[in-house]
């Protein structure tokens, strides 16, 4: 269990966070979405521990968190095998069984073929699929995941998406995912957690009841638009109900 | 990805033609120039390896090439260690660095002649001399490309070691290091010219034998030709020095720049 108790922050002057509180329970899976520079990110990382709060408080029930960056943040003179082991080897995992255990995780997310690679010889898909090896390798059951997904073309996030959701599913791993975008929140998560702009606060919940397996794009985009029907959500998304009022 | 061994074999051959027609090139314009104004004022390429080739039968060439290199490696070596060391600290000390670059601008301003003669006044002629002189132009070089290595440091790669949980030697080993020899290497390579120019030139003035030494003896005899083979001398070793030892060396240490290298 995670559990976020009324964060706020602030950079300088200018406010990011405002009395965010959000419990994330084990295997629930909550995407956080709001429009860019609301403080989605900073929450994330104060979540992660990685950030101190300036208000509230976290607290991190689980046994291992790991995170996912937005852009993959490999080592750029590590090969994709070294890569993936590199928090097996931060933990003081002997060279050979990381090694083993990063080969098995390559194989499970298509890596296979490229063990020796650069990460510059592999294709933005495949580096982030890299990083999520990376943050499966510790064996975290739960992993907080920073837009990971929002420099794939359309066609790769959604084959990424796929393949998050299984994972995921498989292992039984919580996850808090942010996000900009609402038909991504609404097909990976259990919960949609809507913030408003900066500073950001929780301005919408939603459970989506639906199973995973049958959110296809019909579903995604009804669901978008009653999501959007909310004025709240509105305001954070769209535009201000002032704005179109002839 | 990765090109055919055919394929690259022939972009081998042709990167090596294209060198080849450059220095072809540029020995035919020698030949030219040695023609319009007389074999005195610029003796031929064929000149010059006659009197290279009596130097090195004479034994002079071998002694010479040993007492600069060993002149220029010290003075290179101790220029690399201070010079890193200190670009390191600087780099990771914000104070220090705006101590240090101050000084390091001042030492680059520094002519090496002017070095030169500092030396001899204070170590008298010798080998002590043309080291000094190598340490303290090269040392700034050294410094400034250990302390961009330092400065540049990736945040964001900082903060996924963070959350990682990567200890302090491993943070230094596989995250620090990395970055900062790719920064070093060239800097380093770009010394180790200097360090052979500054040997030689302090030689002139400041041993009694060495390839500066005998540029010095070739202008007092008005040995044109022998200055030119002493000149092709440091120009090979100048070339071994770099493709023969620091460019295999960043090869091996830098694998995933040659990948790059490979890919693009």
């Amino acid at each position: 269990m995670l559990e976020l108790d009324a964060i706020g922050h602030a950079f300088g002057m200018s406010r990011v966070l405002d009395g965010v509180s959000l419990t994330l329970a084990p295997g629930e899976s909550v995407c956080l979405v709001g429009p860019s520079g609301c403080g989605k990110t900073t929450l994330l990382r104060i979540a992660a521990g990685l950030v101190g709060p300036a208000e509230g408080r976290v607290n991190d029930g689980f046994h291992r968190s790991a995170v996912v960056f937005q852009e993959g943040r490999l080592l750029p003179w590590r090969r994709l095998l070294d890569n993936i082991g590199l928090g097996l080897k931060a933990a003081g995992v002997p060279r050979r069984e990381r090694l083993a255990r990063a080969r098995s995780l390559a194989a499970e997310l298509g890596l296979a073929e490229c063990h020796d690679r650069f990460p510059h010889e592999l294709s933005g898909g495949m580096q982030q699929r890299v990083a999520l090896a990376r943050a499966l390798a510790v064996e975290a059951d739960c992993l907080l995941l920073d837009e990971p997904f929002s420099a794939l073309d359309v066609g790769l996030r959604s084959e990424a998406q796929a393949l998050l959701l299984d994972l995921l599913a498989r292992r039984g791993i919580a996850s808090l995912l942010v996000t900009h975008d609402l038909t991504e929140a609404l097909r990976l998560g259990h919960r949609v957690v809507v913030l408003s702009p900066a500073p950001g606060r929780i301005v919408h919940e939603a459970h989506v009841e639906r199973p995973f397996a049958e959110r296809d794009a019909a579903f995604l985009y009804e669901a978008a638009g009653a999501l959007l029907r909310h004025p709240a959500v509105a305001e954070s998304f769209l535009f201000r109900t002032d704005e179109v009022t002839p | 990805m990765k090109r055919s061994r055919a394929a690259r074999g022939v972009a081998t051959l042709l990167s090596w033609g294209g060198s080849c027609t450059g220095v072809l090139l540029f020995v035919a314009l020698w030949e030219w120039g040695s023609q319009a104004y007389g074999s005195f004022l610029l003796p031929g390429p064929r000149d010059a390896l006659a009197a290279l080739a009596q130097l090195v039968r004479q034994g002079e060439a071998a002694t010479a090439v040993w007492a600069t290199t060993w002149r220029a490696m010290s003075g290179f070596a101790l220029a690399a260690l201070a010079g890193i060391a200190l670009g390191l600290l600087a780099g990771l000390s914000r104070t220090l660095g705006r101590a240090l670059e101050p000084v390091s601008t001042v030492l680059l301003g520094i002519p090496p002649i002017a070095w030169i003669v500092l030396a001899i006044l204070w170590f008298g002629s010798g080998s002590a001399a043309t080291i000094y002189t190598v340490m303290a132009t090269t040392l700034p070089v050294a410094f400034a490309g250990a302390q961009m290595g330092a400065l540049t440091r990736d945040r964001r790669l900082q903060e996924m070691a963070d959350a990682f949980r990567v200890p302090p030697l491993m943070r230094l080993v596989d995250f620090h290091l990395p970055h900062i020899v790719s920064y070093v290497f060239p800097a380093l390579i770009t010394a180790l010219g200097v360090a052979w120019k500054v040997a030689v030139m302090a030689e002139l003035f400041a041993a009694e034998e060495g390839i500066g030494a005998g540029l010095a003896v070739a202008r007092v005899n008005l040995d044109t030709a022998a200055a030119m083979a002493w000149i092709v001398l440091v120009v090979v070793l100048l070339i071994v020095a770099e493709h023969g030892l620091l460019r295999p060396l960043q090869r091996r240490m830098e694998p995933w720049r040659q990948a790059g290298r490979r890919a693009g």
